[in-house]
C-alpha cells in the first residue's frame, strides 16, 4: 500500500473509534437529560455515569488524534480545511469544550443541577451535527478559493438539502449507536428497568437511522454526482450494512444477544463508514485536493506509520486493559465495585 | 486590528490560559504518585489520604487542560493554516506522538481513578501512576520539541522553494531541544510543589492544626528546594543556549546592545529606545559574560548585529527578569523552612513562613506564563525563526475577532466555574473529616 493509502486509512479508522465512542456519549448525554424531565432518571443514569466516566477523556483523544494526523499526513488540508472552518470549528471546539468540563466538573465536582444536564444533553445533539458538516463540505461546493484564500459559503450550507440529510443522518445514528450500547450494558448489569427503557430507545432509534440514509443517499445523488457513482461501485458494502442493521434489530426485537446485537451495530457502521470512505476516495476535498497532491513528503510519512505502528502496539493492550476493568467486569458493571 | 494581530490574540489567550492546566497536569502525576508511595512504604494512611485529596482536583484540572489542549491543536491549523502546511511537513511527528502519549495517560489515569480499593497488593495500584506520570510528561515533552524548532529549525534544506532532505528526528532533536524541555518539565514540577503546598499552608493558616498538613507542608517544600535548585540551573542552561544559538533573544531581554566582551547584567530599569541609554537600573559588570559563557570575558552578542526589522519587541527585558526573581523567590522560600525545621529553635510553621509559601503558588504561575512569554515574543518577528514570519503565516480568514471574543467568553467562564468547583471540593471536605470517616487513628 502506498503511504498515502496506508495514511488515510489509519486515520479513517480512528475517525470510525471516534464515531462509535463519541456517539455513545453524546447519545447518553440526550438520554440522560430525557431521563431527568420524564422522570426515569434513576433508571437510566446510573448504568450511563459508570460507564462513561472512566473512558470521557479517551473519547476525546481519538478526535484530536485525527485532526492532528490528518494534518501529519495531509499537510495541504490545513489550507483549505483550516481557512474555511474558523468559525464552523471554533462553534465545535467551544461545544466540546463545554460539554467535557461540564461533565468532569459535575461529576467530580459536587452537586448536579438541571441547567447542567440540560447543557449536557443538547451539546450531546449539536456537537455530532456541526462535526457532521465537515463530511458536506469536502463533498464540494461550498467553498469558493480565490488565490491563496478560501471562502466558506455559509448560505449554500444552510440551503443545501445534501446538507441537512446529513445532519439528520449524524442525530438519528448517534442516538441509535448510544441506545443500543445502553441496552448491552444495562443487560449486563442485571438492570431490568433501565434495559427495557433503553430497549425502547433502540428500536425506535433505529427506524429514523435507515430512513435518513436513505435520504443522504438521494441528496447526495443530486449534490454531488461522481461520488455517487462510486458508492455504487462498493454497494454490496453498503448490503452487508443492511444486513447488519436488521440482524440487530431482530436480536434486539427478541430480547436476547444483545451484545451480539451491539457488535452488529457495530458492523452495520464500519461498512457504511468505510463504503462512504472508499467510494469518497481520492478526494480529500472535491475537486481541490486529492490524497495524491495533499500528501506529505515520503520520509515524514514513514516516521509517521512507524510512529503509528509503535503507538499501536501501546495502546492496543492499554484500551483491552481498560474495557476489561470497566466494560467486562461484572462486578464493576453491576455497581458492586465503586 | 488586522487578522494577524487577531490570530495572535487569540493564540496568547489559548495559549497563556492551557499552560495554567498543562502545568498542573504535569506536574500533579509526580506528586500523587510520590505520596502514594510514601504512603504505602511507611504505612501512613496521612500520605494516601494526601494522594487520594490531590487525585481529586487534578480530575477537575486534567478537564480544563484536555479541553483548551483540543482548542488549541485545532486552532493551529485554524489560525495558522500556512505554518501547519510547512511544518506539517517537518514537525507533524512529534504533534502525532504527542496524541499517543496522551491517550496512554487518558487510559491509565481512567483506570487509576476508579480502582481505588479494587487490589489486594497496594503497589499494584501504584503502578498505575507510572503510566499516568510517563504521558503527561511525555506529552510535554513532545510539544516542547514542536517550540524548540520553532525556535532553532533544521532537519530540511529549502531548493528552489522546495522542502527537500526532510529529516523528522533531526527537526525533533534540534539544538533548542534540551534546556527548553527540561526547564519546562522541571519549572512545571517545581510549580506544583508550591500548588500542593500552598494548599496545606492555607489551610494551617486558616487555623487547621491536623498533622496530615505539615506533613503535606514538609513533603512539598524539600522537594520544591531540590526542584528550585534544578529550574535555576537548567534556566542558565537555556541562557547559554540562547546566547550561542539565539542571540537576539538574550540581548533583547537583557538590553545588550553592542556586542563585547565583560557584559554587565541589567536588572530593572526603563530604556531610551532613540539613544538606547538606561536609566534606573541595577548593572552588575560581568554578569551577563558570566551567564551566557561561564566566563568573565566571554563576548555576548549584541542587537546592532541584527537589522532592526528583527528586533524582538524589547520589553521582554521585564518578563526575564521577573522570571528569574520570583525563581530565586521560589528558592528562597523552602530553603528558609526546611532551615528552621532543622535548627528547632523556632517554629518552622509560623505564619510568616506560611504566607510565604502561600504567595509561592500563584507566583510560580506567573513565572510559568512570564516565561512563556519571554520565549514566544522573543522569537518575534519569526514564526519559524528565520524562514517564516508570523505576518505570512496567519489565516486570511477575516472573522478571527469573532472567534476571539468566542473564546475569550469560553475561558471566562471555565475558569471562574473551575477554581469554584475547586474551593469546594476542598472546603467542603477538609481533610480531618476524611481522616474521620477513613478512620486513621493519630
Ligand atoms: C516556575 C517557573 C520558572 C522559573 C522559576 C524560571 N523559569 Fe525560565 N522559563 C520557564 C519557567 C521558569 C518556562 C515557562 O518553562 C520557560 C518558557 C519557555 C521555556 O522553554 O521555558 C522559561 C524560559 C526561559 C528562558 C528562554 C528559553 C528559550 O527561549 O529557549 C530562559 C533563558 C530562562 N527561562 C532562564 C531562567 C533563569 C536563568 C531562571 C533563574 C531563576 C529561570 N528561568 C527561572
Ligand atoms: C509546552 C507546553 C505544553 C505543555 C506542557 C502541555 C501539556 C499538556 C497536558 C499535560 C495536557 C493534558 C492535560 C492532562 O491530561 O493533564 C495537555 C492537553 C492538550 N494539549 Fe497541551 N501542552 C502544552 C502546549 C500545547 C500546545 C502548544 C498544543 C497545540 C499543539 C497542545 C495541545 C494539546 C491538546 C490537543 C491537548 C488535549 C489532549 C487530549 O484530548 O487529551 N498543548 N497539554
Ligand atoms: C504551552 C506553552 C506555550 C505558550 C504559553 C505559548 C505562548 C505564546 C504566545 C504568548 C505567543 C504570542 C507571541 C506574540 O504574539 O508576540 C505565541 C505565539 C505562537 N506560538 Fe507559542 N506558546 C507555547 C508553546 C507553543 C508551542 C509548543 C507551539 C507549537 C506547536 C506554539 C505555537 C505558536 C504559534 C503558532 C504562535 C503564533 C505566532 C506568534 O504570534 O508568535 N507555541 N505563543
Amino acid at each position: 500500500m502506498a503511504i498515502e493509502q496506508l495514511g488515510i486509512a489509519v486515520l479513517w479508522s480512528f475517525l470510525y473509534g471516534y464515531l462509535i465512542v463519541a456517539s455513545i456519549d453524546f447519545g447518553a448525554g440526550f438520554y440522560a437529560y430525557y431521563g431527568r424531565i420524564s422522570g426515569v432518571e434513576t433508571v437510566i443514569a446510573p448504568v450511563i455515569s459508570r460507564y462513561l466516566s472512566p473512558v470521557w477523556e479517551v473519547t476525546n483523544v481519538f478526535l484530536v488524534f485525527f485532526f492532528v494526523g490528518i494534518v501529519g499526513f495531509f499537510p495541504e488540508t490545513a489550507h483549505y480545511y483550516g481557512t474555511a472552518l474558523l468559525i464552523p470549528g471554533s462553534i465545535a471546539l467551544l461545544l466540546l469544550a463545554v460539554r467535557g468540563s461540564f461533565y468532569a466538573f459535575a461529576n467530580y465536582g459536587v452537586n448536579k443541577n438541571s441547567f447542567y444536564l440540560l447543557a449536557y444533553g443538547a451539546t450531546g445533539l449539536l456537537i455530532p451535527a456541526a462535526l457532521s458538516t465537515v463530511f458536506t463540505i469536502s463533498e464540494g461546493g461550498f467553498l469558493t478559493v480565490r488565490g491563496n484564500d478560501v471562502f466558506l459559503l455559509m448560505e449554500e450550507l444552510f440551503y443545501s438539502t445534501y446538507s441537512w440529510a446529513v445532519v439528520l443522518l449524524a442525530l438519528s445514528s448517534v442516538l441509535f449507536i448510544s441506545s443500543t450500547f445502553l441496552t448491552y450494558y444495562a443487560a449486563r448489569a442485571n438492570d431490568p428497568k433501565a434495559l427495557e427503557q433503553m430497549r425502547r430507545f433502540a428500536l425506535w432509534g433505529g427506524v429514523p437511522t435507515i430512513i435518513s440514509s436513505l435520504f443522504v443517499f438521494i441528496a447526495l445523488r443530486n449534490h454531488n454526482l461522481e461520488h455517487f457513482q462510486r458508492t455504487l461501485d462498493v454497494w454490496w458494502l453498503f448490503g452487508l450494512s443492511l444486513v447488519s442493521f436488521i440482524i440487530a434489530i431482530w436480536f434486539i426485537w427478541n430480547r436476547r444477544s444483545y451484545g451480539t446485537a451491539f457488535v452488529m451495530v457495530l458492523l452495520q457502521f464500519a461498512f457504511a463508514f468505510y463504503g462512504y470512505g472508499i467510494s469518497h476516495m481520492p478526494y480529500l476535498l472535491y475537486p481541490y485536493l486529492t490524497l495524491y497532491g495533499g500528501v506529505t513528503n515520503p520520509v515524514m510519512g514513514r516516521a509517521l506509520v512507524i510512529a503509528f505502528v509503535a503507538g499501536f502496539a501501546l495502546l492496543v493492550p492499554s484500551l483491552v486493559l481498560l474495557l476489561k476493568m470497566f466494560l467486562f467486569n461484572a462486578r464493576y458493571v453491576k455497581g458492586d465495585l465503586a | 486590528m488586522g487578522t494577524v494581530d487577531w490570530s495572535r490574540a487569540l493564540t496568547e489567550m489559548t495559549l497563556a490560559f492551557h499552560i495554567l492546566f498543562a502545568t498542573v497536569g504535569v506536574g500533579v502525576p509526580l506528586f500523587i504518585s510520590l505520596a502514594e508511595w510514601l504512603g504505602i512504604r511507611k504505612k501512613d494512611r496521612h500520605y494516601s489520604l494526601m494522594a487520594r485529596r490531590w487525585a481529586r482536583g487534578f480530575v477537575i484540572t486534567v478537564a480544563v487542560g484536555v479541553v483548551t489542549g483540543t482548542c488549541i491543536g485545532l486552532q493551529l491549523s485554524l489560525l495558522w493554516p500556512e505554518f501547519m502546511r510547512l511544518a506539517g511537513h517537518i514537525v507533524s511527528l512529534p504533534l502525532f506522538l504527542e496524541t499517543f502519549a496522551f491517550f496512554f495517560e487518558a487510559i491509565f489515569l481512567g483506570i487509576y481513578l476508579y480502582t481505588w480499593d479494587r487490589y489486594s497488593n497496594p503497589y499494584l495500584h501504584w503502578l498505575l501512576t507510572l503510566p499516568v506520570m510517563i504521558g503527561s510528561s511525555g506529552s510535554a515533552l513532545f510539544i516542547t520539541t514542536v517550540n524548540a524548532f520553532m525556535n532553532t529549525p533544521q532537519g530540511f534544506a529549502v531548493r528552489e522553494g522546495k522542502l527537500t532532505d526532510i529529516d523528522p528526528l533531526a527537526a525533533m532533536f534540534n539544538p533548542a531541544t534540551p534546556s527548553k524541555v527540561l526547564h519546562v518539565l522541571f519549572s512545571a514540577y517545581l510549580t506544583v510543589a508550591f500548588l500542593l503546598g500552598m494548599i496545606a499552608a492555607f489551610s494551617m493558616l486558616r487555623g487547621r492544626k491536623d498533622e496530615y498538613y505539615r506533613k503535606s507542608l514538609r513533603l512539598n517544600m524539600t522537594a520544591a528546594a531540590i526542584l528550585a535548585v534544578a529550574t535555576i540551573g537548567i534556566g542558565d542552561m537555556s541562557a547559554q543556549f540562547l546566547a550561542k544559538e539565539q542571540p537576539e533573544k538574550l540581548a533583547a531581554a537583557e538590553w545588550h546592545f553592542d556586542t563585547g566582551e565583560r557584559a554587565s547584567l541589567i536588572v530593572g530599569g526603563r530604556l531610551n529606545p532613540v539613544t538606547q541609554e538606561i536609566a534606573g537600573a541595577l548593572e552588575i559588570p560581568w554578569a551577563l559574560s558570566l551567564l551566557a559563557t561561564h566566563s568573565l570575558d566571554g563576548t555576548v552578542v549584541g542587537l546592532n548585529d541584527f537589522p532592526r526589522k528583527d528586533w524582538p519587541p524589547l520589553y521582554v527585558h521585564y518578563l526575564f527578569d521577573a522570571m528569574v526573581g520570583i525563581g530565586f523567590y521560589l528558592l528562597a522560600v523552602p530553603i528558609l523552612f526546611l532551615a528552621l525545621l532543622i535548627i528547632k529553635r523556632w517554629n518552622a510553621y509560623n505564619r510568616f513562613v506560611l504566607a510565604c509559601a502561600l504567595a509561592g503558588g500563584p507566583l510560580a504561575l506567573l513565572a510559568i506564563e512570564l516565561g512563556w512569554f519571554y520565549a514566544e515574543v522573543g522569537r518575534q518577528p519569526w514564526i519559524i525563526r528565520g524562514y517564516l514570519r508570523v505576518s505570512d503565516a496567519a489565516t486570511t480568514n477575516s472573522h478571527v475577532n469573532l472567534a476571539f471574543w468566542l473564546f475569550a467568553g469560553l475561558y471566562a467562564v471555565l475558569g471562574v466555574v473551575c477554581l469554584f468547583v475547586l474551593a469546594r471540593l476542598f472546603r467542603n471536605q477538609p481533610a480531618e473529616l476524611e481522616l474521620e470517616t477513613r478512620r486513621i487513628i493519630l
